[in-house]
């Protein structure tokens, strides 16, 4: 379980995050939305320690990261996985290499184990005999799968996707939100989405945090979204126009 | 602003040796960095060096009027401007337009795409993992493509001066040993270790720093060279000042 207490973040006097507390909990999707600029990959930021939050709190399972050492920072970022916008694979090793990256730095696993988990976690996101070759040779959607099986190759507690369908298509945005979901569940490890995908957020949001203009605005399940009572929320998720269709009926 | 960015930089150079992976590591990175660095350089500098001695003969020769001054004395200004200046200083620059601009390129775009915050988020000290083994691979190779550009240039200076008839064989290879001061092949590598640390650790600064898109990245090289090559010229001076100025 991940809870934030409090953030709040400026840029240059701009208020980006202001305040904003909430429970991500283990076991399911927890999702954070809203439209572009409103601060959801700056609170994803602060809360994996990318960026400092002006105040506030982040606290992995009761473990306090905002004000840890170096050594439990250390220690609770190696039970991260992070699947970045881009994919973030290092262009200059190929898909094996990529995945097998964490493993060779934080493991003393053997070259066969090794091997062995990046084929196993290349076969979980669907990828198999792509290990030669080398990110540019992969799509928009491998790179993003390359990315999920990085960020699991180590076991995490802990797994951060941001925007994991940004500029896909809509199949392969379907494919994507299930495999987090199911790794999710499957892993039973807590993990955080930002996305605007009203896609995502009908398939995998459990747990939804809906920020606007830097502050959080609502909480709670796709079950609720479509009446939230929360005019923003409804102007953000009716935007859609199939969702706006469904409104309408 | 400078005083802000030069201290920037040192907590920049401070970070190199905090939270360290293995040695193991360590090793193979500095070996990659070493191919590139130096074996991928080997060619410019040779280049570059030949005809550096080639035109430092051709030039001496053409301002040498007088009669009284034996023909010996070319290649012994060949020689002194080669090992004490040309060689550590001048490849120095194109060495920071090589390597710099690629260090700086690289970094910046593995910042721009995220790749540096994917191993922050591992909790790898990005600075160490990615810069360390630039610098340590910059400090071994440069000082050998030095030597490599001295030889070439001593070479290069030999061919034309003999082929062109502006001196012969024989005095070359005499003003080329005539009064030799061992102590200048120390100070060429002292000053080669110094701005290979130079070139490697502002090029990589600039370019771990890089903020924005492509454009950004094109800066940043650029800005890798400028102050690289400007870093190169104040420390040839306080170098020469301190360990040449005495005597």
């Amino acid at each position: 379980m991940i809870e934030i207490k409090n953030i709040s973040k400026s840029f240059n006097d701009k208020q980006i995050l202001n305040g904003i507390s909430g429970t991500f909990h283990k076991g399911k999707p927890n999702l954070i939305i809203g439209a572009s600029g409103t601060g959801k990959s700056v609170l994803l930021k602060c809360i994996v320690g990318l960026i400092k939050p002006d105040e506030g709190e982040v606290f992995y399972d009761d473990r306090n990261f905002t004000k840890a050492d170096r050594n439990l920072k250390v220690e609770i970022r190696r039970e991260i996985g992070m699947l970045f916008q881009g994919g973030a694979l290092f262009d200059s090793k190929n898909v094996q290499d990529n995945v097998m990256f964490p493993l060779n730095i934080l493991t003393k696993m053997s070259p066969e184990e090794k091997l062995e988990r990046v084929n196993f976690c290349l076969k979980r996101v669907s990828l198999e005999n792509v290990n030669k070759k080398m990110p540019s040779e992969l799509s928009g959607g491998m790179k993003k799968r390359v990315g999920i099986a990085r960020a699991i190759v180590n076991n995490p507690q802990y797994l951060f996707c941001d925007e994991p369908n940004s500029g896909l298509d809509p199949q392969t945005s379907i494919l994507i939100d299930d495999l987090i979901g199911d790794l999710t569940e499957d892993l039973d490890i807590t993990t955080i989405v930002v996305t605007h995908d009203m896609n995502s957020v009908i398939g995998i949001g459990e747990n939804i945090l809906f920020l606007y203009k830097g502050k959080k605005l609502w909480e709670g399940s796709n079950k609720d979204i479509t009446h939230s009572g929360v005019e923003e929320l409804d102007d953000f998720v009716f935007a859609n126009k199939v969702m706006n269709s469904m409104r309408d009926k | 602003m400078l005083i802000k960015t030069i201290g920037h930089y040192f907590i920049f150079l401070g970070s190199l040796l905090n939270n360290r992976e293995s040695f193991k590591t360590y090793y193979k990175l500095v070996l990659e960095e070493c191919v590139l660095v130096g074996i991928g350089s080997i060619f410019l500098v040779a280049l570059v060096a030949t005809f550096m001695g080639a035109v430092t003969t051709v030039q001496t020769a053409y301002n040498m009027v007088s009669p009284l001054i034996p023909d010996y004395v070319i290649s012994q200004v060949v020689r002194e401007m080669t090992v004490l200046e040309l060689a550590p200083t001048v490849i120095g620059i194109i060495f920071a337009g090589k390597v710099g601009s690629s260090m700086a390129g690289n970094l910046g775009t593995m910042k721009i795409t995220e790749q540096i915050d994917a191993l922050e988020v591992m909790g790898i000290n990005s600075i160490s993992y990615l810069v360390l083994p630039k610098i340590i691979a910059s400090m071994l190779m440069y000082p050998l493509l030095v030597i490599i550009a001295g030889v070439c240039s001593l070479v290069g200076g030999y061919l034309v001066g003999t082929l062109t008839n502006i001196i012969t064989p024989s005095d070359y290879i005499f003003g080329i040993r005539f009064v030799f001061q061992e102590f200048s092949i120390f100070f060429a590598l002292i000053k080669s270790v110094v701005f290979a640390f130079l070139v490697s650790s502002i090029s990589s600064y600039k370019g771990y720093y890089t903020r924005g898109g492509a454009l950004e990245v094109g800066i940043a090289s650029t800005q890798a060279v400028t102050s690289s090559v400007i870093a190169i010229l104040l420390a040839d001076y306080l170098l020469a000042q301190l360990l040449l100025g005495g005597s």
